[in-house]
């Protein structure tokens, strides 16, 4: 049969996620945030997930409406502080006690599904040391420098705004919308990405920039 | 004597990034940084989302909402540029592929120590971003704050008193007063205001200071810190 991961709704590409999940969701920096599908996640409605994602409190994204929907048990995140004088829903929840936060370094962060994706249970980062984050962790020395041994991070699904793929799942980012996107497609049993657009033409491919062995699903959503 | 503001700063930092440096400008104050390179540097500002070459901020008519830097700034390439994903970006910074780093700081250590990712604010979530990553492996770092807090405590200290980026990382430190090496023997001031004394800056200062044998006064020109314009 024809290879074709075009998915008819955001609601269909989501069908099948479990209670308990771990969810990776791109973006950063304002570009990249699969919204179309944090708000299909949403009304779908698993409970005690576990959100890996960049920043939990970021203003142009809706990850916050998984948290005030009390679907979420844990965020693994570089940034959990709101913006504004009033605790985020994040802020509200961690306080209570009621959400598990793990505060991760940007770059271990991104390293971590790196390694998850690409069969590196862990590794060694200078990224650290000394500091409250390194607490519990094995160190080690390698020539002149101390180092961290960091876990890899796995998910059962990961959500990924990207601008144009193909039938096959290859994909283009547009600008800065790439940031954690193709990682986060690498370290996830399940992929689902949303697109500005489809072609029916394959994407020649020296502009494929996530190859479609990644990707399971994509959805088409618009600008 | 009047402290340099916040771009005077920035300027005077500028002033040291040399030509065809690689160079991530931390958010806050050092942002400011990239206004003030000299015209004839031809120098690649990274940002920790990807962007290599990152250019002036969008005029309105040309911002490009997925074209943004790590602070969410609606920015512009500069040619040359290119943009990589998240694991590459922080790959070029652990690698030592990032000749300086500028970040802002609430304390540095006369070893070199740095504290500028958790104020203990209550109720409030950390923020760690990609701070320790730059502080730790870029190739330098530098630091661009006001010399003393709001209320006159020192911010340059024997040790920091608030959680660490990094270890050992900080090799200079620009401040409304004062540029200080950090450097084996501790601190060293290179320059210092006009109409500051040694027994001043001492006074503001909670670590020891020796002052280089050709240091000279920090001069800027004078630039106009607009309300609202406060990086």
């Amino acid at each position: 049969m024809p290879m074709d991961k075009r998915a008819g709704t955001a609601a269909e590409a989501l069908a099948d996620v479990a209670d308990g999940a771990t969810v990776f969701i791109s973006g950063f920096g304002g570009a990249g945030f699969p919204n179309v599908l944090i708000h299909a996640l949403r009304d779908r409605s698993p409970k005690q997930l576990t959100l890996v994602v960049n920043s939990a409190t970021h203003r142009y994204s809706v990850t916050h409406e998984l948290i005030e929907a009390g679907l979420v048990r844990k965020v693994v995140c570089t940034a959990a502080r709101g913006h504004s004088k009033e605790p985020s829903p994040f802020e509200l929840q961690w306080m209570d006690g009621k959400i598990e936060l793990e505060c991760v370094p940007q770059g271990t962060f991104a390293e971590r599904i790196r390694a998850g994706g690409a069969g590196i249970p862990a590794f060694y980062t200078p990224v650290g040391l000394g500091t409250e984050l390194a607490q519990g962790k094995e160190v080690r020395r390698f020539g002149d420098r101390e180092y961290i041994l960091e876990q890899a991070i796995k998910g059962d699904l990961a959500l990924v705004r990207a601008d144009i793929a193909d039938r096959y799942g290859n994909l283009t980012f547009r600008y800065a919308q790439m940031n954690f996107g193709p990682v986060m497609a690498t370290a996830a049993a399940r992929v689902v990405v949303e697109v500005r657009a489809v072609l029916e033409e394959p994407i020649p491919y020296e502009r494929v920039q996530l190859p479609g062995l990644y990707v399971d699903r994509v959805v088409t959503v618009g600008a | 004597m009047r402290p340099l503001n916040r771009l005077q700063i920035a300027w005077r930092a500028a002033q040291d990034i040399a030509d065809g440096m690689v160079v991530n400008l931390g958010m806050g104050m050092p942002v400011a940084v990239a206004d003030y390179l000299r015209p004839e540097a031809d120098v690649f500002i990274h940002s920790e989302n990807g962007v290599i070459g990152a250019g002036p901020l969008a005029a309105p008519e040309h911002i490009d909402t997925d074209l943004v830097d790590a602070g969410s700034r609606r920015i512009t390439l500069r040619p040359g540029a290119a943009i990589v994903d998240s694991s590459w970006s922080f790959a070029a910074i652990r690698g030592g592929h990032i000749d300086v780093a500028i970040l802002g700081a609430f304390e540095v250590a006369a070893n070199g120590d740095l504290a500028n990712w958790d104020m203990r604010l209550p109720n409030k979530g950390p923020l760690v971003g990609g701070a320790m990553d730059l502080a730790s492996c870029a190739r330098a770092v530098w630091v661009i704050m006001d010399h003393v807090t709001r209320t006159g405590a020192p911010r340059l200290l024997e040790k920091c008193t608030l959680p660490l980026t990094a270890v050992r990382c900080v090799k200079r430190v620009y401040t409304d007063l004062a540029v200080v090496d950090i450097t084996q023997a501790g601190m060293v001031v290179l320059e210092m205001l006009e109409g500051l004394s040694e027994t001043d800056l001492r006074q503001r200062t909670g670590a020891a200071l020796t002052f280089a044998p050709d240091c000279r006064s920090l001069t800027t020109p004078p630039i106009e810190l607009l309300a609202g314009d406060r990086p």
